[in-house]
């Protein structure tokens, strides 16, 4: 089977955040996947991911609670790709499939665990786990995608924004770096490629995969205001209109912090924040609205109209 | 040395008389001490190797030696390297002022990130969450307020 193929129809695993904060994204991301002809069959009773604050007081438990996830997705619903728009929950994901393949120790907990919540413990290798940036270009492809453009993104400059998950650490992402056409670690493409093929600009974006804060964004918020209006400074100083992300806790965090930084520090940047399933919707002829632009909390309306896309 | 807070101050203050190639210098100069106030604050001694022809990339390689997570500042090191480079290999370039700015944001990035995550060094595995340490009490209740 073709990668084409095996993505054409996947688990859809959103994630907490995908149902608050970053509700857009999946509108958005569901849209899309409409639009392009493509299957999502959301996780039954799915669970948290673990995220980060499990993962910081017991690793082997946020092991067990994504384990969860793909063992739903493989043993009750026969999928074998789960695809994760969410970076803390692709990460987390692709993280417990490293500790399953590599860790006995983790194979007994998540086996222990499992026995006890009365499922089936997920075994290394059953499901891949994806991220949405995978999933359009494996199954659609940046030729695929020019066919289908009807609005083109042409005159938009945008600054590609992958935060710090997506490829961090390396040796949970093992098809990364492999060659022409496998995604990079260093110097993330994927959403460049996909934003290309609809006709956007992208600059040359020196922090695309530099640390947005969002971590500590509750408990030192300064430290992430200051951290994101770096960001967004750098981003308009390399000719950008707009931020693209791929992920709800950097946008979340760009929106709300170009917003206090304005109040908090008095510097304003004027740039748009949109996620790239936003981007992709509206130059595959979906009006803003289906890909929930006024969920966000910025307003980018004038500018989708003066591009035409509104 | 100078103290991370200084080297703060120092990056927002571009040097006005300073030749393109000397203010680069000067921005990669203070990236690296951001680096060796993270070594030294792991018990090390900053390593006055190169990597890549740069000091700067052999300190984050030293820095992040059983430490992970501040391979999230990998990316931010080597643009700061690659700055450098454009800026000293095409001083007269009509670019030059701009790369110097976006060389200053990049490392500015770098400040913030080690500053931040000095302060909660050892709190998780990857990321750099926790509580603000360096808050002294009863400005805890502000945060938490404004949360």
């Amino acid at each position: 089977m073709t990668t084409k193929d095996k993505y054409k129809k996947v688990a859809y695993y959103p994630g907490c955040a995908l149902e608050g904060t970053g509700h857009a994204y999946n509108r958005s991301t569901k849209a899309v996947g409409k639009a392009l002809g493509l299957d999502l069959v959301e996780v039954k009773n799915w669970n948290c991911c673990g995220a980060m604050e499990v993962k910081n007081i017991d690793p082997k438990i946020q092991t067990y609670l994504s384990s969860r996830v793909m063992s739903v997705a493989a043993n009750e619903m026969g999928m074998d790709v789960v695809m994760a728009p969410c970076n803390g929950c692709y990460h987390n994901l692709k993280k417990a499939e490293y500790d399953l393949k590599n860790d006995p120790s983790s194979v007994d907990v998540v086996g222990k665990l499992s026995d006890k919540a009365g499922h089936q413990a997920y075994k290394s290798g059953q499901v891949e786990t994806i991220h949405a940036l995978d999933w359009i270009k494996g199954a659609i492809g940046e030729e695929g995608l020019k066919e289908r453009i009807k609005n083109s993104l042409a005159g938009i400059k945008i600054a590609n924004y992958y935060g710090c998950m997506y490829t961090r650490p390396r040796h949970i992402f093992p098809e990364k770096d492999q060659g022409p056409g496998s995604e990079s670690t260093s110097k993330p493409h994927f959403m460049d490629d996909l934003l290309a093929a609809a006709g956007a600009e992208n600059v040359d974006f020196p922090l695309k995969t530099a640390c947005c804060g969002g971590a500590h964004t509750m408990s030192d918020s300064d430290t992430s205001t200051r951290l994101v209006l770096n960001i967004l400074k750098a981003a308009k100083m390399a000719g950008a209109d707009v931020i693209a992300t791929e992920c709800p806790t950097c946008h979340s965090g760009l929106e709300m912090h170009q917003i206090r930084a304005e109040k908090r520090l008095g510097e304003k940047v004027d740039i748009k924040i949109l996620y790239f399933t936003q981007l992709i919707g509206m130059a595959l002829g979906l009006k803003p609205k289906k890909v929930g632009v006024h969920e966000n909390v910025s307003d980018s309306m004038s500018f989708l109209k003066e591009k035409g896309l509104a | 040395m100078r103290s991370i807070d200084a080297i703060g101050t120092a990056i927002e203050t571009p040097t006005r008389e300073a030749s393109p190639e000397q203010a680069a210098g000067e921005l990669l100069a203070l990236a690296e001490e951001v680096l060796e106030h993270w070594v030294l604050a792991k018990g090390a001694a900053p390593t006055t190797e190169t990597r890549e022809g740069f000091r700067l990339l052999a300190l984050h390689r030293q820095g992040a030696q059983g430490d992970p997570s501040f391979n999230a500042c990998r990316e931010t090191c080597r643009e700061a390297a690659y700055h450098y480079n454009l800026v000293t290999m095409q001083p007269d370039s009509a670019a030059t002022d701009q790369r110097l700015e976006m060389m200053r944001l990049i490392v500015n990035h770098l400040f913030l990130f080690v500053s931040g995550k000095m302060q909660v060094a050892g709190l998780g595995e990857f990321c750099c969450s926790s509580k603000p340490i360096r808050l002294a009490p009863g400005q805890e209740d502000r945060i938490s307020k404004e949360a």
